[in-house]
């Protein structure tokens, strides 16, 4: 089977989940070429080889999502990729439906593993915000796979790629990038592998610093619950739940908040979740793997500390 | 010279240069909305028939909360803040998801669209919305960023692409002028603001807009609003699900002394591996 898989890359860099879909590609079971988009350092274009690409095509140029996709069905088409393979953030959802009407492929978007491939080829996915798991079979001949970040573990299998630019002809865009506005500082939300998360109980905006601080000791994300996003307590896109931004961290530290359900949807894949909260009957505690009670305000400073000795005893 | 009409939808004639032709600036918007039928963010998740099907016993159904909380409130006020204009919502469903169409109409759409068929994959969706939004003169397209049951994030690009047009997601922020739409987009780390000549499909996530709760009037009015049933055109579903389970279930909390949070590090560390 050969596999087409897109990754991004900017500032010379390829983002980790360009890694993580060569190797997705590479466990699907197929002779795999990666499109690099954006500007990468050869060193780094070449390293995909040995986490399994074994053909790299590098388009150079900075295009927005939807020139991407000309460049994508123009990879599909030159490689006669049969899996074409995604991850689903945010540059993923742009592209992947696009490309999916494009070359009617079926498309599973948020794919938790590798397909399998007897007869049918059937990939499980997560439904109900992460409450339960469907196994989806595309049924087309070319297919789709938008997989979930984090969800392959990174492993080199130790090969070279063969490197050559890349640039197929596309449609001019009519989105005009006006400006970017950096979040300065900050680690990106659904990209974070710690995140601290805050809710009603802190009481009020003015109590943040502690939570700040704990992220910057650990080096951590900010988060918060919907009713403090909403009350203009925090900034709109630290909201995660259901309605907010769905991550799956490798930790979650939530820190008064009562654990709803719609709150829940949004956190409950993440790899360890730590509770703080001074009731013990707060639902939250069912979904946790460690859990303290206790009052925020005296709890958080002492993890500070714990934390802070923790990290210079690493060093 | 600057001449200027009002006609029935206000349109105005602005004249470039002197004999060249007239851009034409329509002050109403067509919108139409794609909302979806999900269940209510409590409901309890099982499934029947050998996992195969989900099981609807006693779970209510509601509009997926982006398309109603951001994408058609956000319609709304553009229309209001015109002064004009139209906003339709969509959805492709069979005839019990009526009820959901009367919860938007209530709130304020002007009408309504149902396509009569089971929603069976999101390309099914788009070809439908598709097929019936082509030649129909919409300004934009919104749908919600993705539906809470099967977490897709598919239906607005495939849309777009059926309809040739721009798609910009996620969709944080939406103002109109004139014929150009500026949209905040908050993707990793960063906002972009950009702004593209409509038509094109937007995804609506949060922040675009505020929930609105429907008044007594709202769904008086929305009795009588009309609710317009197509029957779908001929398209293959490209994907189906054959089976459903429950993620596997958590061992239990370990609670930890408030007094030892060494303790907490020394766990995430050496037990948990996180940090
Ligand atoms: C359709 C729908 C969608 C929704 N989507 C989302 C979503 O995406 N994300 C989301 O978060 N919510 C969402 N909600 C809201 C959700 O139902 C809850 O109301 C919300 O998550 C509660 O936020 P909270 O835990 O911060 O506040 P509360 O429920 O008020 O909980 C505060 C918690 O803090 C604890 N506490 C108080 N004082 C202290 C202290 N000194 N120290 C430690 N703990 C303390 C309390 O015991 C309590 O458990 C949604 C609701 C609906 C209906
Ligand atoms: N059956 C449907 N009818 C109309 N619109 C839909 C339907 N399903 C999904 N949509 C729209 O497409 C968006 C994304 O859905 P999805 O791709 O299924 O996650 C939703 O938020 C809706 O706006």
């Amino acid at each position: 089977m050969s596999v087409l898989v897109f990754v991004e890359a900017s500032n010379g860099k390829i983002k980790k989940v360009g890694f993580e879909g060569v190797v997705y590609g590479k466990l699907a079971g197929g002779s795999v070429s990666a499109v690099v988009c954006g500007e990468a350092d050869a060193a780094e274009v070449a390293s995909l080889g040995e986490y399994g690409a074994s053909h790299v095509l590098h388009v150079k140029k900075n295009y927005d999502t939807g020139a991407l996709v000309d460049v994508m069905a123009a990879a599909a088409d030159k490689t006669g990729a049969s899996l074409i393979v995604f991850p689903f953030d945010n540059t993923g959802k742009a592209i992947a439906p696009r490309l999916s009407a494009r070359l009617k492929a079926g498309l599973v978007s948020g794919a938790l593993g590798i397909p399998s491939i007897d007869g049918a080829f059937k990939v499980k996915k997560n439904v109900f915000s992460g409450k339960a798991i469907a196994e989806v079979e595309i049924k087309t001949d070319k297919k789709i796979v938008a997989f979930s970040p984090n969800s392959v573990g990174l492993q080199k299998s130790g090969g070279t790629a063969t490197v050559e630019e890349f640039s197929p002809a596309v449609k001019e865009s009519k989105i005009k990038l006006i400006e970017t506005k950096k979040l300065e500082g900050e680690v990106p939300l659904p990209e974070a592998e710690l995140v601290v998360s805050a809710g009603r109980g802190l009481k009020g905006p003015e109590n943040w610093g502690m939570i700040e601080e704990l992220a910057r000791v650990i080096g951590a994300a900010t988060a918060c619950s919907r009713p403090v996003a909403d009350a203009h307590w925090r900034p709109h896109h630290e909201h995660v739940g259901q309605t907010g931004v769905a991550i799956r961290p490798n930790l979650y530290i939530a820190i008064g908040i009562s654990g709803a359900i719609q709150h829940l949807a949004g956190v409950n894949q993440s790899k360890v979740i730590v509770v703080v909260n001074n009731d013990p009957e707060a639902p939250f505690f069912k979904a946790a793997d460690y859990g303290v009670v206790g009052d925020a305000f005296q709890v958080v400073p002492r993890m500070i500390e714990s934390f802070k000795k923790f990290k210079a005893s690493q060093h | 010279m600057f001449v200027y009409t009002a006609l029935k939808d206000f349109i105005i004639f602005v004249p470039l240069r002197k004999n060249s032709s007239y851009l034409i600036f329509k002050l109403t918007m067509n919108i139409l909305v794609c909302i979806s039928k999900v269940p209510d963010t409590t409901s309890k998740i099982a499934f029947t028939d050998n996992n195969t099907k989900f099981d609807t016993t006693n779970v209510q159904f509601i509009v997926n909360p982006s398309d109603e909380w951001y994408a058609l409130v956000r319609a709304l006020e553009i229309k209001e803040s015109l002064g004009s204009g139209n906003v339709t919502i969509i959805t492709v469903g069979p005839a019990e998801d009526d009820a959901i169409i009367r919860k938007a109409l209530a709130i304020g759409a002007d009408e309504a669209v149902r396509i009569n068929a089971n929603p069976h994959d999101s390309y099914f969706v788009a070809a439908q919305i598709a097929e019936y939004a082509k030649n129909k003169n919409f300004d934009l397209i919104l749908t919600g960023k993705e539906t809470i049951d099967y977490n897709n994030a598919e239906v607005g690009g495939m849309i777009a692409e059926l309809m040739g047009w721009e798609y910009i997601t996620p969709a944080n922020k939406l103002d109109i002028n004139g014929r150009i739409a500026r949209v905040e987009s908050e993707v990793g780390g960063e906002t972009r603001v950009l702004e593209c000549e409509m038509p094109l499909v937007i995804s609506a996530a949060k922040g675009m807009a505020d929930q609105r709760i429907p008044n007594m009037r709202g769904i008086m009015a929305a009795r009588t609003k009309p609710i317009h049933v197509i029957e779908p055109a001929p398209v293959n579903a490209q994907v189906a699900i054959t089976r459903f389970e429950l993620p596997p279930a958590k061992a239990g909390v370990k609670l930890i002394d408030p007094e030892n949070m060494d303790e907490l590090v020394r766990l995430l560390h050496d037990e948990a591996k996180v940090i």
